[in-house]
């Protein structure tokens, strides 16, 4: 299947390690990933903060190009994914404002997680299990952004996602159900205000741990920097010790189906996963 | 100077139109505070987003246009996602805040709107893609100027360093777009 692929300007940056794991398992489930030419920044979460004008027409002219190509547009990135869907929604809503751009909306726009965890993904994954991830215990932790606002979003089930533990169950993984999987870990004012992330992430480290999970699976680049970052920082703040890695969904697809270059990309994390695989025999 | 609580509020009706204007009324808040209830950044707002709302219907513009509040919201759409009204409130932190810098308003936060200007300074610099690695530079070096922080410089180095050793940073700039002239006139056209 050919998707058109807009990564986003973090998996050029610091994401590496997520663009990687996606390029690395897209063959896998004969997914060819198409990048979108000439893509532009979406203005992510800081656009709409200055300038409502940017932070529609930036994202508005990645799905003009992306709908003269015709295939569906596959995002990675969270933020990504909402600012396009705004930008759909402003292009073919009557009622919002003109922005002067031809879009028929005749594409649809994917968040990486919800494409890959279509009925016909997993069936085909089940099967291509070969180091299956038994006894590891996590919780998924789903981006704000790619569920929120649903009237943006389209996402009927935005308060309680379910997609990432039926994937990970497919790979054999302990899902833990927790109340705080769409709970907001500070996004972009990580730069700017540390502070309210030490807050914020701390929280989420508590619930996780009183969840009896040992790590955290996301969807977003920018959950995993705040996640996996700031660890050491907030366990000095706190004084913790906390170890808690934090896995892409795209790398536990790559361990369990045995991708040659998984640890790799797990090397690139700040967080070494490698002492909790190896205590769980999947390393 | 903080008002005494007594003094009663001259209602205004101009704000709220403004905001109706903007595909943003307010009109239909009927107080129920869900969107303060469950919103993770009330620790570190002054006013809580339910008061950012009400105190836009009564038309006070200098309180919500200077709160801290409107820079603290992460834009995670919880408080806009439950209002049983449908008022896009995380929406209208984002009218407030661009608004605020408008109209020359003494910005609470000048750090927040200050990252901001450099994300969107470096989408523009390097014709649409942002360099993350340069954009958190000009911002450190930003930061270094206003208040030098030894600890936290320490902090940034030390992370830095880790990223660089695990191959996580990017000297390069992202490539020159096609379309750098149609950037260039998004950010024109915006004022910017």
């Amino acid at each position: 299947m050919e998707v058109t692929y807009y990564p986003g300007c973090s998996l050029e940056g610091t994401a590496v390690d997520y663009a990687a794991s996606i390029a690395g398992i897209a063959p896998l489930l004969d997914v060819e990933l198409v990048e979108l030419f000439d893509w532009n920044c979406c203005g992510a979460s800081s656009a709409h903060c200055l300038s409502h004008q940017i932070a529609l027409h930036l994202p508005a002219r990645n799905l003009a190009l992306a709908e003269k190509v015709g295939r569906d547009v596959v995002a990675p990135c969270a933020l990504c994914f909402n600012r396009l869907k705004v930008a759909e929604k402003a292009l073919l809503d009557p009622e919002e404002e003109e922005l002067g751009i031809p879009y028929e909306g005749a594409i649809k726009i994917w968040d990486l997680l919800d494409f890959l965890t279509q009925d016909v993904f997993l069936e085909a994954l089940a099967p291509k299990v070969v180091a299956p991830l038994i006894n590891l215990r996590a919780v998924c932790y789903y981006g704000c952004l790619v569920a929120r606002p649903p009237a943006v979003t389209g996402k009927t089930n935005y308060e309680n996602p379910r997609n990432m533990e039926r994937l990970l169950k497919v790979l054999k993984v302990k899902p833990i159900d927790w109340s705080f999987k769409t709970d907001c870990c500070g996004a972009g004012l990580a730069v700017a205000r540390p502070d309210i992330i030490d807050t914020l992430v701390q929280r989420l480290y508590e619930r996780a741990l009183a969840a009896k999970a040992e790590c955290f699976v996301v969807s977003c680049q920018m959950c995993q920097a705040n996640l996996d970052l700031a660890q050491e920082r907030i366990s000095r703040k706190f004084g913790k010790d906390y170890y808690l890695p934090v896995f892409y969904f795209t790398e536990l697809i790559a361990l369990a189906l045995g991708h040659p270059d998984a640890h790799k990309w797990l090397a690139q994390h700040v967080v070494d996963p490698m002492p909790l695989l190896k205590s769980r025999g999947l390393a | 100077m903080e008002k005494p609580a007594h003094q009663p509020i001259k209602p205004q009706v101009s704000l709220a139109q403004e905001l109706t204007k903007a595909h943003l009324p307010v009109s239909s808040c009927f107080f129920c505070r869900k969107c303060s209830g469950g919103c993770p950044l009330t620790f570190a707002m002054d006013i809580l987003p339910h008061h950012v709302i009400r105190l836009a219907l009564l038309g006070q513009e200098e309180q919500v246009l200077d709160s801290e509040t409107i820079w603290v919201c992460s834009a995670c759409q919880t408080c806009t996602t439950r209002c049983p009204n449908g008022i896009d409130i995380a929406g209208v932190m984002d009218w407030l805040k661009e608004t605020a810098v408008k109209r020359g308003r003494p910005i609470p936060d000048e750090e927040v709107m200050a990252f901001h200007r450099f994300f969107l300074k470096s989408i523009l610099a390097s014709s649409g893609r942002v360099s993350e690695t340069r954009l958190l530079r000009n911002y450190t070096f930003y930061k270094m100027r206003r208040k030098l922080d030894l600890t936290e410089l320490k902090q940034n180095i030390n992370l830095g360093w880790k990223l660089w050793k695990r191959n996580r940073v990017r000297l390069m700039g992202p490539p020159a777009l096609q379309g750098k002239a149609e950037i260039k006139e998004i950010f024109r056209k915006g004022e910017f």
